[in-house]
């Protein structure tokens, strides 16, 4: 197998197999709780939280599980993983909680947890693991907070509602209203905005995608041309 | 001597997409007349701002695109979107609201999904949900018409500042009236009877007053649609029927709460959709039965909608619905290719 660098693992899993906008796995609660700043952000940590900690569980009993048995293995770690952060949760952030809802107990099914544990963290060692769960669960939330983001200012015309939720007091203040009146555009706030949001994002990546792959191939030609000469 | 030997077809018709959209807006202009004449200017300035918004999105997604712009423009496609969305818009419509719909009919049904021909979702249709979910308030302010016992002699001028200006001189409330299917809708639920209900002045001698002569209107370009074979038949004839048929049921089940079958027919946009929106081409079917099929989903879910959902009217939302179902029948309403055992 061929040995990845953590440079690599980070670029994969916050740009070049981003869960929300590459692989696309995960995207009910990426459609569904992306309708505000702070809500994308919140369940961007938590899923953050709990791929780190499945990650480095599963690499940590890797020697003692046998291969046939690995996918149960996998499913109580995560588990485990999510109802330890969902009490968490629930004991330290009850706002966010009630706001978040079903969207936390149901991380565990969020298909990028098991299949970071099967395709990486099986695979690798402890340090190399924890690296590619954050970086996977931050490829995740740069997904869910620039959806987040778009749907809130279109639909309320503000960013970071409701930041007290998650920030305490203070995150009242973090509230922008960025265009005063605004009567709201509905439908960015409902589920067919989440749908094309999520389409616009991913059609915005290909393009950088497609401009950095020109570019790179431009180069040598170039190289070559001044050699050449 | 020697014949020439030509192949079939031999009897040709010439019928591009821009005659068929032409003729599509030729229909349109009795209906729209109507609608002037009920509602005055604010039709004539949606169908105008529609029309320039639309040609100018087109243009610009077809310059993105890499498309001719000349060939495409010339169609007129984008023209009848336009045109289809502007006529089901509130006649005061603030401007902004026009753009928006025009915008997401256009940009985002028509040119994301492929462009003309490609697009699995009626565009017009989609313009009007968007506005629809998303400014239900500005959405339902429709004028009451022309002649109600009110004078409401809007000038050019004062509807040009009402539409891009905000609310000018007068008040946009006393000028706004609950349009027939609202009235019937909240009555219904408050517990009066159909009979009732049917006293109020918002009604006519079938449908809503004013409404029912804009319904003739439609009508009238549409059979002139049908007649020369732009639309097909099959369509009006399912909706109209699956309608009317789900209709007469329930009336006969229990008429002091459910409207009779033709007010149902010539209230609201069934004749308009039954027409103009539910034939258009490319969302539709395409088989002489699936068609059939099509347009009697179309009608069922209108009177589903009415008469059990949230929105007094549901044409919209049963193209849309139907839509999505159109390849499937198609796909069992093939009909049988010559020399293929029947299954």
């Amino acid at each position: 197998m061929i040995e990845v660098s953590y440079r690599q693992i980070l670029q994969n899993g916050v740009w070049t197999q981003n869960t929300g906008l590459v692989a696309l796995l995960g995207l009910c609660p990426l459609l569904a709780t992306s309708n505000s700043v702070v809500n994308g952000l919140s369940l961007g940590l938590a899923t953050t939280l709990v791929l780190l900690m499945c990650n480095v569980a599963i690499s940590l009993i890797r020697p003692l599980v046998r291969p046939e048995v690995r996918i149960p293995v996998f499913v109580v770690v995560i588990a485990c993983a999510v109802t330890a952060v969902e009490l968490a949760m629930h004991a330290f952030l009850p706002g966010l909680y009630t706001v978040l809802g079903i969207f936390i107990p149901l991380i565990v099914t969020n298909c990028c947890v098991i299949g970071r544990a099967e395709a990486f963290a099986f695979k690798n060692g402890v340090a190399k693991s924890a690296v590619d769960g954050i970086a996977t669960g931050l490829g995740f939330m740069l997904a869910l907070v620039l959806l987040g983001a778009i749907r809130e200012v279109l639909g309320q015309g503000t960013l970071f509602s409701q930041a007290e939720l998650l920030f305490g007091e203070w995150g009242t203040s973090l509230t922008l209203h960025l265009i005063p009146d605004y009567r709201g555009f509905l439908l960015a706030i409902l589920p067919p905005g989440a749908f094309i949001g999520l389409g616009c994002l991913i059609a915005i990546k290909n393009v950088i995608d497609a401009r950095t792959q020109r570019q790179v191939a431009a180069r040598p030609a170039t190289a070559l041309m001044t050699a050449g000469s | 001597m020697r014949f020439k030997t030509v192949t079939s077809p031999h009897i040709l018709q010439h019928t591009s997409v821009g005659q068929v959209m032409r003729r599509v807006l030729y229909a349109m202009i009795p209906g729209i007349a109507a609608l002037v004449w009920f509602f005055g200017w604010g039709v004539l300035i949606n169908l105008a701002l529609a029309t320039a918004v639309a040609l100018g999105a087109e243009a610009v997604m077809l310059s993105i695109r890499g498309k001719p712009l000349a060939l495409h423009l010339g169609d007129y496609s984008a023209v009848v979107t336009a045109w289809l969305l502007a006529v089901a818009l509130p006649p005061l419509a603030p401007w902004w609201l026009t753009v928006i719909g025009v915008l997401a009919a256009i940009v985002v049904a028509k040119h994301l999904y492929g462009g003309l021909g490609y697009n699995p979702f009626n565009p017009a249709m989609i313009g009007y949900v968007a506005l629809l979910i998303s400014f239900p308030r500005e959405m339902s302010a429709w004028l009451i018409p022309h002649g109600m016992g009110q004078s409401h002699a809007l000038g050019l001028l004062d509807t040009l500042q009402i539409i891009f200006g905000g609310v000018g001189s007068l008040p946009i409330d006393a000028l706004t009236g609950a349009t027939p299917l609202d009235v019937l809708r909240t009555k219904l639920g408050l517990g009066q009877t159909v009979a009732e209900i049917r006293n109020s002045p918002v009604f006519g001698i079938v449908a809503g007053q004013g409404w029912e002569w804009v319904t003739a209107g439609f009508l009238a370009g549409g059979l002139w649609l049908v007649y020369t074979r732009t639309a097909a038949w099959q369509i009006p004839a399912g909706l109209l029927g699956g309608l009317a048929v789900m209709a007469t049921v329930f009336y006969l089940i229990d008429p002091q709460h459910y409207a009779p079958p033709w007010f149902h027919l010539w209230s609201g946009a069934v004749i308009f959709g039954a027409f103009f929106i539910a034939t258009d081409p490319v969302t539709a079917s395409t088989t002489p039965r699936g068609r059939l099929i099509y347009g009697a989903g179309v009608g069922i879910l209108i009177y589903v909608i009415r008469g059990f959902g949230g929105y007094p009217d549901g044409v919209a939302f049963a193209v849309l619905l139907m839509n999505i179902a159109a390849p499937t029948i198609d796909l069992y309403t093939r009909p049988r290719v010559f020399g293929e055992k029947p299954s």
